[in-house]
């Protein structure tokens, strides 16, 4: 039930924004979102974007991953 | 952003056997999650097939459905067989058994129950059809809250009398605590959920750390879940328990502070019941006084009391991690996906849900 998918914002009227989630367009509610701008990506749970997704973490984490990864494989 | 790069078997492969290398010669280590999406992500991957025998994967009450107490969904479903009432619930709670009734078994009596995906429908709907009231069933954890809180707030900017919230929200962290100070489960650690934690953060987690438990905040791709207990597998053989944020890209340390000032604007915590548990203090959120116009329970004056599980249904236990769904008695055999007799097999995130369909 707490599962919440990836949206790109693609417009903003207020506290409403245009999302594209995989391809279907939808709306969310964006107003606990601080500084969402076109382009963002948030995470939405029913209804509302809980949080902006950060892609550069998202790479981090996963070279992250990589490294445990090879480290374990010696 | 491409998902599938979390879903690499080369890496998943080698995560997975540096877990069995650290594992070796170990004795149990009991992992317990807290999600449903957890649950049904670890069921479909077959992970457990794949770990080392001393890594036992249990699963906590990480379905709110499961944990809402059968008196509300009492409440709702009389609430829906009255005249001028609709019910908006989410899917998963139509088939969850009442104490005395579901909310499918009071719609096929004429009851007014419909599903919706956001509570912010309730706002819409009540705004759109003055004539009727509009009761959104309120139940999740603080992934849900804070859309629960944006609707409330809202239907009280729009002045709208007919939306009505019958609330019965619960959070984890106490939860959590509640799991610790029972030593008879014996955790060993905490995959800690990941979209939870995107509005709390990492402090609220901190009880876990103080009774040397470590736990790692989790994503929800399959090499997220693969890291998170290579996390957890590595604090406990290392003897540094901690709370690690594997899940940076949505988790932040403070979470979502706006999130959660708006819950803290709108509910007040407070001692609740869990299902099958017993009652958790602190674990629940009530509306605050200034939104007693909206609160469902006190307008309609429902009593709301809690009866007892059906009679050999382990769900209880379940959901505390003492026994597998597949110990239960009825598992399997008087208890199916197609004739539940609890909530942890109705509910398309609960534990015996999950090990019917996956077989664990």
């Amino acid at each position: 039930m707490c599962l919440a998918v990836p949206a790109k914002v693609t417009a903003i009227n207020g506290p409403v924004a245009e999302v594209d989630v995989l391809g279907n367009r939808t709306s969310a509610d964006i107003s606990v979102i601080e500084n969402v701008r076109v382009g963002d990506y948030v995470l939405i749970h029913a209804g509302l974007a809980i949080q902006k997704y950060d892609e550069a973490e998202a790479l981090e984490t996963l070279a992250l991953f990589r490294e445990l990864a090879e480290a374990m494989d010696e | 952003m491409n998902a599938a790069l979390f879903s690499d078997p080369v890496v998943a492969e080698k995560l997975i056997s540096g877990i069995r290398r650290m594992a070796e010669g170990r004795g149990i280590m009991r992992i317990m999650e807290v999600c449903g999406t957890h649950t049904m992500e670890i069921g479909r991957l077959g992970l457990r097939s794949l770990l080392p025998r001393g890594i036992e994967l249990i699963s906590g009450p990480g379905c709110p459905v499961c944990v809402t107490p059968g008196a509300i969904i009492d409440a709702a479903a009389e609430l829906s067989l009255r005249r001028g009432i609709t019910v908006l619930s989410f899917g998963d709670m139509v088939r969850v058994p009442g104490d005395r009734m579901s909310l499918a078994q009071a719609r096929a009596k004429g009851g007014s129950v419909e599903v919706a995906a956001s509570p912010l429908d309730v706002v819409t709907r009540a705004e759109a059809d003055p004539g009727r009231d509009y009761v959104f069933v309120a139940v999740g954890f603080e992934t849900t809250i804070p859309s629960t809180a944006r609707a409330v707030t809202l239907a009280r900017e729009k002045g709208l009398r007919n939306a009505k919230f019958l609330v019965c929200h619960r959070m984890v962290p106490p939860a959590l605590d509640a799991l610790i100070a029972d030593a008879s489960i014996g955790i060993a650690g905490f995959m800690l959920p990941g979209h939870v934690s995107a509005i709390i953060g990492e402090r609220p987690y901190a009880r876990l750390s103080e009774n040397n438990i470590p736990g790692a905040i989790t994503g929800f791709e399959p090499l997220d879940i693969i890291a998170g207990i290579h996390a957890i597998v590595d604090m406990i053989v290392h003897g540094k328990p901690a709370v690690w944020n594997m899940y940076p890209r949505v988790v932040k340390p403070g979470g979502n502070p706006r999130a959660r000032e708006l819950i803290d604007a709108v509910f007040r915590p407070g001692d609740a019941l869990w299902r099958g548990i017993g009652v958790i203090p602190r674990s629940g959120l009530f509306l605050r006084k200034e939104f007693d116009g909206l609160d469902a329970a006190q307008h309609y004056g429902l009593s709301i009391d809690d009866h007892a599980m059906p009679a050999g249904c382990s769900c209880g236990e379940v959901l505390r991690g003492k026994i597998r769904p597949d110990q239960c008695p009825l598992f399997s055999g008087a208890c199916t996906p197609e004739h539940p007799e609890g909530p942890c097999m109705v509910s398309s995130e609960g534990s015996c849900a999950a090990y019917f369909r996956y077989g664990g």
